[in-house]
């Protein structure tokens, strides 16, 4: 299929606090296709989120983060390496982001049509009634009667306000669209239907998709492949099917067993032990190993490589060819 | 429309209770300075004016006080404020509307330019945050912000008028110019207005810079921000119309208490300057126990401070959508 | 009713719970004052003047009131600030002035902080009419200007000494931190540990007092500091025009001896601006503070970092 959309490679990225640097995005690699949807799970403090909003460069002050080392390629451009002027010409036109609180991400004092046109004039030289007639038709995409132009964010529902981030976002038609946990601040059912959306437009429009999120069990249904970040790192990564029906890193898991399935039958609900780790002294070795119930001496003194098993990516010494055999505990669960 | 309603409602309410102050304190007050005054007066003016002083007094009438109040507000909605001691025979009414240009002018101005200046200041100390400049602002203006307002004004003198003679040290305007419409008269008053404009100024202006940079650099963290940089637009745009416009609200309504500050201020750097404004005539009439130029000239200030936060109001209404459709 | 139509600058949410609110007072943001270089300076200059407030007469040269000395001297060795156009030692006025001043700071920064604490709670706590008619006259007393009322009322009283400068200003200065205190609250009516307490059958005082107002401790302190900022300049002003009792003895004063004898122009510049200074420095004191305890409660102000490498 030519070029990929996204190659990131050993990303780190860092933020400054009292006790120390802390490192949420610890040497993450990633790719991308056109048209993917690529879901990106994990606990709350993983790093997913920072690993986000990385990818589209915007991190800095005030709320911190840098990026350290790595690369981010988009397009055949690395973007860490772009200058803030040629990022401009980058930024939603090929790439948009939608965040996980409307009624935060949306200016409260600016209607919804002027939010629109700054985002239209920003990028283009498209005439007042070319804006008009852009912004009623991308509202219309995501099912908003166009009269709400002219209202302002406090006084749309909060599904209708999400449904208004996706359709600015879908202004130029991007090829990639990050989507930060877009569906928290909803209810079940509007989550659903909201997905749902999201799924029939990447269809229509073609665009990627990179969702980030902690519940796995609705990312799952939507997404092509799967992504699972621990601890700053990502400790699996392959199709969305193969990563649920058969995880293959321990703490992936240890995700699925936590949900219990309502069809399926009757099993002992199993949490995780523990608690993730500090992420300004994060453990030497393998970064799962304290929680782990398969873990060896050697997971909690070696980190353990990405390994590649047939195609997918795991984070895990149980994987890594020539290494001590699995203790006697069976790799079943 | 609910919303202008209830600001107004409010307003109504105010003036009110300040009347009613202005009515109850003198009648209240041990010793009954009523009485004292109205001994000032006996033989110096005419009975009717007398009569009416008794009135808004409650002195040697016999009316309940019931009645004496709606008398007293009758009165006042009729613009009669009786009476002035110290500028006697005038009465109350034209004295305070001789001193009210100087304090608009004045302390108008100054405001206005406090307000405007400070919160820019604060708007580019927040965006340039960590640099030099916005370094200095929290240490400096903290300071400045609780200097008394006389005290600065004294310092001005002593520098300026005194040890450099570069001002003049007192008063409105030089008692030999002609009072007329003349470049002569108006640029002298421009010079006799600069060290007390300054005075103000330079104290009022801290808690403008301060609250607003505070604002901003909240607002700057929020999300609406970072997703107008994610969608590209210019550092202006994103400057004044997502962070700014969001950061200076707390400030406009927060625009009445600063004005009782100001308020404060301004009279007492116009009583150093001896500054023929409303300020320097309230002191003026305190000194001579002149209680009707006292009570008008303090229901002219409340009067004026509540419409300044009348026009912040609307200026925030307009500003912010939110506001237009509180319950 | 009356929704408010003056706002509190922005701040974060406070955190939840009484034990949490031990837990932030003890670590992060006692740690984050003495951190704070403001915060140090102020309290410093605050520990300062209550050290001449307590021992004024260990501290000041000279008899304070005596007029023995050559009246307008300048500065010298004996008389750091010179002396007044009476022949008394200035500095042993500064000295002894400080009582007042900081009595009269604590005092009204006190009755003021504990009415508002007590309207601004009840107001949010008891909610529907009560707080209407709270807020209501919270708004009235926090718009008219207190100042030319305080002269008003002075006026008529001849002379205001110091019972009625902090009984006045202190029952007028606590509209400010009721609407604070108010809005907090009201933040706070809906928090899970509340309904645990309320559930648990406890009395609606003890939810006050045990429950909600540990949380909002940098913001009852706050709000002192300022009462007291407003306390040293009010009544400073005031003493400065005539209206204070001309025969104590308070910085206010002295400045308006200063003034009646004209010490500008006359050349006894130390008698006229001293004072001044001092009142500045207290009210500088305050103000440090105050601005500390807000970068201390925000975190978004706090100092910005940059990251280390490698």
């Amino acid at each position: 299929m030519g070029e990929r959309l996204l190659e990131v490679r050993g990303l780190r990225v860092a933020y400054a606090s009292e006790s120390g640097p802390v490192v949420p995005v610890d040497d993450v690699s990633l790719d991308l296709d056109e048209g993917e949807f690529l879901g990106i799970v994990g606990e709350s403090g993983c790093g997913k989120s920072t690993l986000l909003y990385a990818i589209a460069r915007l991190l800095g002050p005030p709320l911190g983060g840098e990026i350290l080392d790595g690369s981010i390629v988009f397009r055949g451009r690395d973007m860490v390496a772009l200058s803030e002027r040629r990022l401009r010409h980058i930024r939603w036109r090929e790439l948009s982001v939608v965040m996980q609180s409307a009624m935060n991400a949306l200016n409260p004092v600016l209607t919804i049509e002027a939010q629109l046109r700054d985002a239209c004039r920003a990028h283009s030289t498209m005439s007042a009634r070319e804006i008009r007639a852009r912004s009623e038709e991308v509202l219309r995409l995501v099912g908003i009667d166009p009269l709400h132009l002219r209202s302002y964010p406090h006084q749309l529902s909060g599904g209708m306000r999400q449904r208004a981030m996706i359709a600015m976002a879908l202004l130029f038609t991007p090829d990639l669209v990050i989507m930060d946990e877009p569906t928290s601040a909803l209810d079940v059912v509007a989550q659903r239907s909201l997905m749902k959306q999201i799924k029939q437009l990447q269809d229509q429009l073609s665009f990627a998709v990179i969702f980030v999120t902690h519940d796995m069990s609705l990312v799952s249904h939507f997404s092509d492949r799967l992504a699972v970040m621990y601890a700053g790192q990502i400790v699996e990564l392959g199709p969305t099917r193969r990563v649920f029906d058969a995880p293959l890193h321990p703490y992936t898991r240890g995700l699925l067993d936590s949900f219990p399935s309502v069809a399926g039958p009757r099993t002992h609900l199993a949490g995780i032990p523990g608690s993730p780790p500090d992420l300004v002294e994060p453990p030497s070795g393998c970064r799962f190993a304290p929680r782990c119930p398969l873990a060896t001496d050697r997971s909690h003194a070696v980190p353990p490589p990405l390994v590649d098993v047939g195609g997918d990516l795991v984070r895990c010494h149980l994987y890594v060819p020539d290494a001590e055999p699995a203790p006697a505990a069976a790799v079943e669960a | 429309m609910r919303f202008v309603l209830r600001r107004l409602s409010f307003f109504v309410i105010t003036l009110w209770a300040a009347v009613t102050l202005n009515f109850l304190i003198p009648r209240l007050m041990p010793g009954n300075p009523a009485l004292a005054m109205m001994a000032r007066y006996k033989g110096h003016i005419n009975p009717q004016a007398l009569h009416a002083l008794e009135i808004a007094f409650g002195v040697g009438t016999h009316k309940s006080l019931g009645a004496a109040y709606v008398a007293y507000l009758g009165d006042l909605v009729r613009g009669r404020f009786g009476i002035s001691l110290t500028f006697f025979p005038q009465a109350v009414m034209h004295e305070v509307l001789q001193a009210l240009p100087w304090t608009l002018a004045l302390v108008g101005i100054t405001t206005i330019l406090a307000f405007s200046l400070g919160t820019l200041i604060g708007i580019v100390g927040a965006w340039r945050r960590g640099g030099v400049f916005d370094a200095m602002l929290p240490p400096i203006f903290i300071v400045t912000s609780a200097f008394p307002y006389f005290w600065l004004a004294l310092l001005a003198i002593w520098l300026f008028a005194i040890k450099l003679h570069w001002l003049p040290a007192s008063g409105g305007y030089d008692v030999t110019t002609n009072v007329a419409w003349s470049w002569a008269f108006v640029s002298d008053t421009l010079r006799h207005s600069i060290l007390p404009a300054a005075t103000i100024l330079v104290t009022s202006i801290g808690g403008w810079i301060l609250t607003m940079r505070n604002n901003m650099i909240t607002v700057l963290s929020e999300d609406y921000v970072r997703m107008a940089r994610a969608k590209g637009l210019s550092q202006w745009r994103i400057m004044w119309t997502y962070a700014g416009r969001n950061a200076i609200l707390p400030n406009l309504t927060g625009f009445a208490m600063s004005l009782g500050f100001v308020v404060s201020g301004a009279i007492l750097v116009e009583f150093v300057f001896n500054y023929p404004g409303v300020g320097w005539m309230f002191l003026q009439a305190v000194e001579n126990q002149d209680y009707a130029l006292m009570q008008a000239l303090f229901l002219l200030i409340v009067v004026a401070v509540l419409s300044a936060i009348l026009v912040a109001d609307a200026v925030t209404a307009f500003v912010d959508p939110r506001t237009r459709e509180l319950r | 009713m009356t929704a408010p139509a003056v706002a509190e600058p922005l701040r974060p949410a406070a955190p939840a719970g009484p034990s949490r609110a031990r837990a932030v007072l003890r670590s992060g943001a006692v740690r984050a004052l003495l951190h704070n270089r403001k915060a140090l300076v102020g309290a410093l200059l605050l520990l300062g003047f209550v050290v001449l407030a307590l021992f004024p007469g260990q501290l000041a040269p000279d008899d304070p009131n005596a007029e023995i000395f050559r009246p307008g001297l300048g500065a010298s060795s004996s008389h750091w600030f010179g002396t007044t156009a009476y022949g008394q030692d200035v500095l042993s006025q500064l000295i002894w002035g400080t009582r007042q001043s900081l009595l009269i700071a604590f005092a009204v920064g006190g009755l003021a902080t504990a009415i508002a604490v007590i309207v601004g709670v009840s107001a949010a706590y008891l909610g529907g009419f009560a707080d209407g008619l709270l807020s209501t006259i919270t708004d009235v007393i926090l718009v008219i200007p207190i100042f030319p009322l305080v002269i008003v009322l002075a006026a008529y009283e001849k002379n205001a000494g110091f019972f009625t400068l902090v009984v006045v200003l202190g029952a007028l200065g606590w509209s400010y931190g009721a609407r604070q205190l108010r809005a907090q609250t009201l933040s706070m009516r809906n928090r899970d540990f509340l309904e645990a307490a309320r559930v648990r059958g406890e009395r609606r005082l003890y939810v006050i007092v045990f429950e909600i107002l540990p949380t909002m401790t940098s913001l009852i302190v706050a709000s002192f500091l300022g009462a007291a900022l407003y306390a040293v300049l009010t009544a400073a002003g005031l003493q400065f025009v005539g209206l204070g009792d001309p025969n104590s003895l308070s910085w206010g004063t002295m400045l308006y001896w200063a003034q009646n004898n004209e010490a500008l122009g006359a050349g006894m510049v130390l008698w006229a601006v001293m004072p001044g200074v001092c009142v500045a420095l207290l009210g500088a004191a305050f103000a440090l503070l105050n601005y500390a305890f807000d970068e201390v409660s925000n975190p978004a102000l706090r100092k910005v970092r940059r990251v280390q490498r490698g």
